[in-house]
């Protein structure tokens, strides 16, 4: 696929505009997971808006993301980072497959405890 | 007064008693909790991609449902709340969403545009019962007990949709502990998130969080947690390490605070 389709599909998803970040790193900031992140939030904006967004796709960073919406909260420009992330999560989890759960994974993850909620939304997130 | 009522999963499951507690409580405190029929489970996480719509369905099915019942629609569950409330949001401000959802649904004699009014049970508490009121009601204060609120994100965030408090500097389960005779313990992670889905992906990522959070509620010297969100607790409770923080569904409080605990 050819970036400026890419880049486009991306922005429609997430209703992001990018050009308004004015690269204050306050989304970077906040992040709780940015020790995780190999790519973080402020990267997304600035990487999509330049067209730079193969390595994003292959970056296990759209799986770190918490959806926690702190950076959404917190963005001075309202740029709404997290719908960025996850919209590139989406384009990669768009495949047919395999996705990057595979359910035959999932019972080793369980125990007594773990509530519903946890398993309905790893499926939404790394099985699309 | 009635309220329509969306369970979600995980109160049918692993966090019965988050529901159990929270029926009891409402009969006590003058409300009824009527369960829509055949709901479906709300995903868990919002579907954030505008062209997402199968994923937003079952959350319109529920808002359509409560709308038929001509009354809000109440969750306990955090992430329920989350989910329902920004979908709803969808439909009230993306025609597109709008069209989408109701063209498919049309099959299923459902129109829906937004007319629901999602609410979460604390809020009931606050605005139609009102603190003074649920004070009056305790038989068995906590009193002495240092109890931290552990909003974590999905009560709060994004603020400008939910509106349930201020998401930097939330009152609302503060408020709640004062009502039940506790005092409210302030530490700057009760809104931050406790790793969620990510035990998935990566175990030392709810772990690294859920330590920093119990580690600072622990600093400020809170006797144990109150929260609205099985997976926040499920985090909490399975990377406790050395903590000795409890984390507990504020609907257990409640019912102990308003003497019906033991009869159940
Ligand atoms: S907080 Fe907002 S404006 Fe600042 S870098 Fe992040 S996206 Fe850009
Ligand atoms: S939503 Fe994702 S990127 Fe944004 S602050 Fe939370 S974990 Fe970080």
């Amino acid at each position: 696929m050819e970036n400026k389709y890419l880049k486009e599909i991306i922005l429609q998803k997430s209703g992001v505009n990018p050009k308004k970040c004015m690269v204050c790193g306050k989304c970077s900031g906040t992040c709780p997971n940015y020790d995780s992140m190999e790519y973080h939030p402020h990267q997304f904006v600035q990487m999509v808006e330049n067209g730079d967004i193969e390595p994003l796709l292959n970056s296990k960073s759209i799986y770190a993301c918490l959806s926690c919406f702190a950076c959404l909260e917190r963005c001075p420009r309202q740029v709404e980072p997290t719908k960025l992330i996850d919209a590139v999560r989406q384009v990669v989890e768009g495949t047919r497959g395999p996705h990057h759960l595979d359910p035959n994974q999932v019972p080793s993850h369980l125990d007594d405890d773990m509530p519903q909620q946890a398993i309905v939304s790893a499926f939404r997130k790394y099985k699309k | 007064m009635n309220y329509s009522y969306f369970p979600g999963c995980t109160l049918k499951n692993k966090a019965t008693d988050l529901e159990k507690y929270a029926r009891i409580s409402a009969e006590a405190l003058g409300f009824t909790l009527e369960e829509i029929p055949d709901w479906q489970c709300c995903g868990g996480e919002y579907p954030m991609g505008k062209d997402e719509i199968a994923s937003k369905l079952s959350s319109v099915r529920a808002l359509a449902s409560a709308k038929d019942a001509g009354k809000d629609l109440v969750t306990l569950c955090s992430a329920c709340y989350n989910v329902l409330k920004q979908v709803n949001n969808d439909v009230q401000t993306d025609e597109t969403v709008d069209f989408k959802v109701n063209n498919y649904l049309k099959e299923d004699d459902i129109e829906y545009h937004g007319e629901t009014k999602v609410i979460h049970y604390l809020e009931i508490l606050r605005d139609v019962i009102g603190w003074d009121n649920v004070k009056k009601a305790v038989k068995n204060p906590f009193t002495g007990k240092k109890i931290g609120a552990y909003y974590g994100c999905l009560l709060l965030r994004p603020g400008k949709v939910l509106q349930l408090d201020d998401p930097e500097n939330p009152q609302l389960l503060e408020d709640f502990i004062k009502a039940i005779g506790g005092t409210p313990v302030i530490y700057a992670q009760r809104n931050e998130c406790c790793g969620a889905y990510t035990m998935f992906e990566d175990n030392s990522i709810p772990e690294n969080r859920s330590k920093k959070i119990l580690a600072n509620a622990e600093d400020m010297g809170a006797d144990f947690l109150v929260t609205s969100c099985p997976l926040c607790r499920y985090n909490l409770l399975k990377n406790k390490g050395e903590s000795k923080l409890d984390v507990v569904y504020f609907t257990e409080l409640l019912a102990e605070a308003l003497g019906l605990k033991e009869a159940n």
